[in-house]
């Protein structure tokens, strides 16, 4: 049994997700899909529990041999990246019944869940897969279900951010699977491993330049890079909220990770970085992107739309971490994958309770909430430390390693800019700190009540996990180095 | 009972958030809550002149609690400028919450157990920098302070204290993230460490040209203006901002624990990550001094110009910071030696006159310098401290605030920076401009004619500000005690 589990934590709740739908009685769907949820996060811990103790993991899917069948390999990365999207899927769960019931109408319930395992499914299966065609199969499984899951969205403009949502990741997506076509013509495997070894003296041919370029941007667009991150304001904003909490603390991480896979994984960084320069862009782009984001995110009057402008921005710092290509940057990208995950997924949870309790999430009717939601308030400010990178949180973690890294490579001028971008974050936070606790208590403050216990203990949950991985960095920090190092084993 | 040192770095560190925490669980029992904060003070106060006497013979105790991040780790190590430091923080913390109590309850101040839980994680994060013994601790630790002050400041929840908040939070985070974190990052890459030494960590770099003398200028300017807590000009606007806060806050942390934090860790950094030979010898700090000794007078200017009597202080204490920046600056063994004083002198002698300016408000509700006239007679005993703690501030005898005075003036003459000398006294003069006519008018006759009856603010409030006058006499007579304790950070190590 226990060998079979990197099959399992993908079989489990991919089968789970159609007999959700035979399940009619709500409760039932509901503490159906949470038992799988929790039981894919303990099997994603047993996995990790593995990789540490015995080294990575290489599962051949029905006993195929490695280049011939697909492959599944856990080492300390997937395993990771699997760990805590599977974790915050489960806690993102347990805090959802409530604010489904009020944001979806309960007839549409029944989709929710069914298409919320399969996103998830899909998330870890890219994690895990050692096959890069897999990669494009489980890319397009959690993208269609994450339309689907968008389009619920209370407000009538959700089916429309839903499309274009659709339109710009299938954009994404092809790309991808035409960079993969190219190189399978050229190598004639799809096993990663494999791959990069055909590859390795294969460097110079236009094909292999014209799929890595197609790959780079079609990822570009999943991890909603500067210019290309058209999608996702409105994906985030007008999606449920539980949907967003979940989305977005998870998608465009795994997306990251899928790039972060192709590139050191496939590619080599000294083709990437050393031959074709992808660093510097990676670094302009990204900054670009930090400060259009944050200063865009200053302007919103909708706290959902603020903070998704502020996970743009998140995804400049985890591509500066890459683009570092040493130890402590990647370490940075990759440990700031996980830090922002816990930040906005906790963020984005306490929204959901002001959207429960306020019925809206604009900046004005937020005014004065902390004086009838002193919890859910407080929530706000402690994730907003962390999300600004204040020490003692996880945010300062990974801001530490990519300034460290930074100065390492003598990249002055990138970590100044860093620093100052942290500052407009500062900004948006403390602004909705302000609105909370000086303003006047507008009409839905005055009469509404703390947010319930179920939701507030798995916001809590994460909330108190930025402050923990903010003290205590072994496995968060500890395996990123880990993981970091054995991607960067392969070069000098 | 004896306890190790390295036991009782843990006790003083964990007291403050022992009474975080109380006061949280007991908040809505408010004498059970005040008592409690009051007993636990006073055993911290003791367990760390426990940890002064092994610092003071000599001894080092040392606390690490392991990596943050693989070679960052939270160290604590404790040398004879943090001990004093913590000293003076943790001694007067006991005296502050008998003010604050007193001054709290006859103002009937709404959220006091919030007030007092910050207050004592406020008190933890000024212990942290003191005993840290590396520059990532100290930057931990110094953030903690911003964060764990904001709601003091904030304390009133108007509209004014939103806008002096936000100033205050803007300027100090800014300046900490802009340059100071950037200044530590640098350090790290070149010095490859981060540990406190005497002598400094940064000289081999130096010699190995992996830092020239200009980039070691600049890195300097970084913990200057990054430290934002120690008002150098132009980021001191933080400073009278917090005066919005309620009075004993602005005692406490605005005239000792957060601006004391902010110089200490540029004294700390002057003289054990450069060492104040590798400064006197690069002279990479002459403009620091100069800028030091703007401030000095520009923030006397300033607040002769205030009719407020919290915000004449307010710019008083921008002043009397730039003088220990000023002694990191000059980095002669005297001139370090009178801003390690200074920090004791100034937090004795501030925290009187900002205890005064609360008493007076709680009497009479005044604020304001110009309505004070005659009050002495109604207030003598306040006044009476006013006038003792003016004397310290200004730097005459018997005020404990001449010695530090007498050795940052040496240093001066040691460097023969004489324009730097010049600007020090008339800065003396301009302290007796816009500190002494406050407590001379106070005693004269009202304008008016009629004589204020007697009326002294609650005891509560008027213990506290005698004792700590009292305290800028003993000083004087003391130093020489505070002298020996300090020498060792003097030391030049070659």
């Amino acid at each position: 049994m226990i060998e079979h589990l990197p099959v399992l934590t993908i079989a489990v709740p991919l089968i789970a997700a159609p007999l959700c739908v035979f399940l009619l009685n709500r409760t039932l769907v509901y503490l159906f899909a949470l038992a799988v949820c929790w039981a894919t996060f303990g099997m994603s811990i047993l996995l990790l529990d593995q990789v540490l103790e015995s080294g990575p993991i290489s599962y051949e899917l029905g006993s195929w041999p490695a280049p011939y069948g697909i492959e599944y390999v856990v080492d300390y990365f997937s395993a990771f990246v699997m760990l805590f999207v599977s974790g915050i899927g489960a806690v993102v769960l347990t805090y959802a019944p409530q604010s489904l019931n009020d944001e979806i109408n309960p007839s549409k319930h029944y989709m929710v869940y069914p298409m919320y395992l399969l996103c998830m499914t899909g998330l870890l299966g890219i994690c895990i897969t050692g096959d890069l065609f897999n990669v494009f199969v489980f890319l397009e499984i959690s993208s269609l279900s994450s339309y689907a899951l968008i389009s619920l969205g209370r407000s009538r403009r959700a089916p429309l951010a839903a499309f274009q949502y659709l339109v710009m990741g299938t954009i994404g997506a092809t790309f991808l699977l035409i960079g993969i076509g190219l190189l399978y013509q050229l190598t004639g495997t799809l096993n990663m491993a494999d791959m990069a070894m055909q590859l390795a003296d294969d460097h110079d041919s236009r094909t292999t330049l014209v799929a890595f370029a197609f790959m780079t941007v079609g990822l570009s667009i999943k991890m909603a890079v500067f210019p290309l991150h058209t999608w996702l304001p409105n994906a985030y904003t007008f999606a449920p909220s539980v949907v967003t909490g979940f989305i977005a603390a998870t998608a465009t991480k795994v997306s990251v990770y899928a790039f972060i896979r192709i590139v050191f994984g496939i590619f080599t960084p000294q083709f990437a970085f050393d031959e074709h320069a992808l660093d510097t862009f990676l670094v302009v782009f990204s900054l670009i992107g930090i400060f259009v984001a944050s200063v865009a995110a200053i302007y919103q009057g909708n706290l959902k739309r603020m903070l998704a402008y502020s996970s743009i921005a998140q995804v400049g710092y985890m591509l500066l971490g890459v683009s570092m290509h040493n130890l402590d940057g990647l370490t940075g990208g990759i440990v700031h994958m996980f830090n922002h995950a816990i930040i906005k997924g906790g963020l984005f949870l306490v929204v959901g309770c002001f959207a429960l309790r306020l019925q809206s999430v604009r900046l004005e009717d937020l005014s004065g909430a902390a004086k009838t939601m002193p919890l859910t308030a407080l929530a706000w400010v402690l994730g907003g430390l962390g999300l600004i990178g204040v020490p003692l949180t996880a945010g300062f973690i990974s801001k530490w390693l990519l300034l460290t890294a930074a100065l390492e490579n003598g990249y002055y001028l990138v970590a100044a800019l860093m620093l100052a971008s942290s500052l407009l974050a500062v900004v948006y936070v403390w602004r909705v700190v302000e609105i909370l606790y000086f303003s006047e208590p507008s009409e839905a403050a005055k009469s509404a009540r703390e947010a319930p216990w179920s939701m507030l203990l798995p916001t809590y949950a994460l909330i108190l996990a930025i402050l923990v991985f903010g003290v205590w960095t072994t496995y968060s920090a500890g395996l990123a180095s880990e993981a970091a190092s054995s991607l960067l084993g392969g070069t000098p | 009972m004896t306890l190790t040192p390295s036991s009782l770095i843990v006790l003083s560190l964990v007291l403050p958030l022992v009474v975080f925490v109380l006061i949280g669980l007991f908040g809505k029992l408010a004498n059970l809550r005040d008592g409690l904060t009051l007993i636990l003070s006073s055993v911290l106060f003791y367990v760390v002149c426990c940890l002064a006497d092994g610092v003071f013979a000599g001894g080092r105790p040392e606390l690490s609690l392991g990596d943050m991040l693989p070679g960052f780790s939270i160290a604590f190590s404790i040398e004879p400028l943090g001990m004093v430091f913590a000293l003076v923080a943790s001694g007067l913390w006991i005296v502050t919450t008998v003010y604050a109590i007193g001054y709290m309850r006859s103002h009937r101040e709404h959220h006091q157990t919030r007030f007092f839980a910050c207050f004592a994680m406020a008190i933890f994060a000024a212990l942290a920098a003191a005993f840290s013994a590396n520059l990532f601790t100290l930057f931990v630790a110094y953030e903690l302070m911003t964060i764990s002050t904001y709601p003091l400041v904030t304390h009133h929840g108007t509209e004014k204290a939103k806008l002096g908040g936000r100033t205050y939070l803007g300027v100090l985070l800014f300046t900490s993230i802009a340059f100071f974190m950037m200044a530590i990052g640098w350090t790290w890459s070149v010095a490859h460490t981060l540990d406190f030494q005497l002598g400094g960590i940064l000289r081999e770099a130096c010699q190995s040209g992996e830092i020239q003398n200009w980039q070691l200028m600049l890195l300097l300017a970084l913990f200057a203006f990054g430290i934002g807590k120690a008002a150098l000009m132009p980021f001191h606007r933080w400073l009278p901002a917090a005066m919005v806060a309620p009075t004993p806050v602005s005692a406490l942390l605005h005239a000792v624990a957060v601006v004391k934090v902010g110089v200490f860790s540029v004294l700390k950094i002057a003289i054990y990550v450069f060492g104040i030979d590798l400064i006197r010898e690069t002279s990479i700090s002459d403009w620091l001094a100069y800028t030091a000794g703007f401030t000095i007078l520009l923030a006397s200017l300033v607040a002769m110009t205030k009719d407020n009597l919290k915000a004449r202080l307010a710019y008083s204490t921008v002043s009397q910071l730039a003088y220990i920046t000023l002694g990191a600056a000059l980095a002669t063994p005297a001139s370090v030696m009178g801003s390690g004083m200074h920090i004791v002198m100034h937090a004795v002698g501030k925290i009187t006159l900002f205890f005064c300016a609360g008493a007076i408000y709680v009497a009479t509700h005044k604020t304001d310098i110009s309505d004070m006239r005659g009050l002495g007679r109604a207030m003598p005993l306040t006044m009476g401290a006013f006038f003792i703690a003016s004397i310290s501030i200004i730097g005459l005898p018997p005020g404990g605030g001449a010695w530090s005075k007498w050795f940052l003036a040496l240093g001066t003459v040691e460097t023969s920076h004489y324009f730097l000398l010049a600007v020090l006294m008339i800065s003396s003069l301009l302290n007796i401009a816009y500190l002494l006519p406050i407590p001379i008018r106070s005693f004269m006759k009202p304008k008016t004619g009629e004589t204020l009856p007697f009326k002294e603010a609650p005891m509560m409030c008027v213990l506290p500000l005698c004792l700590t006058a009292i305290g800028t006499l003993v000083l004087f007579f003391v130093a020489d005690a505070l002298y020996l304790a300090l020498l060792p950070i003097t030391e030049v190590v070659k």
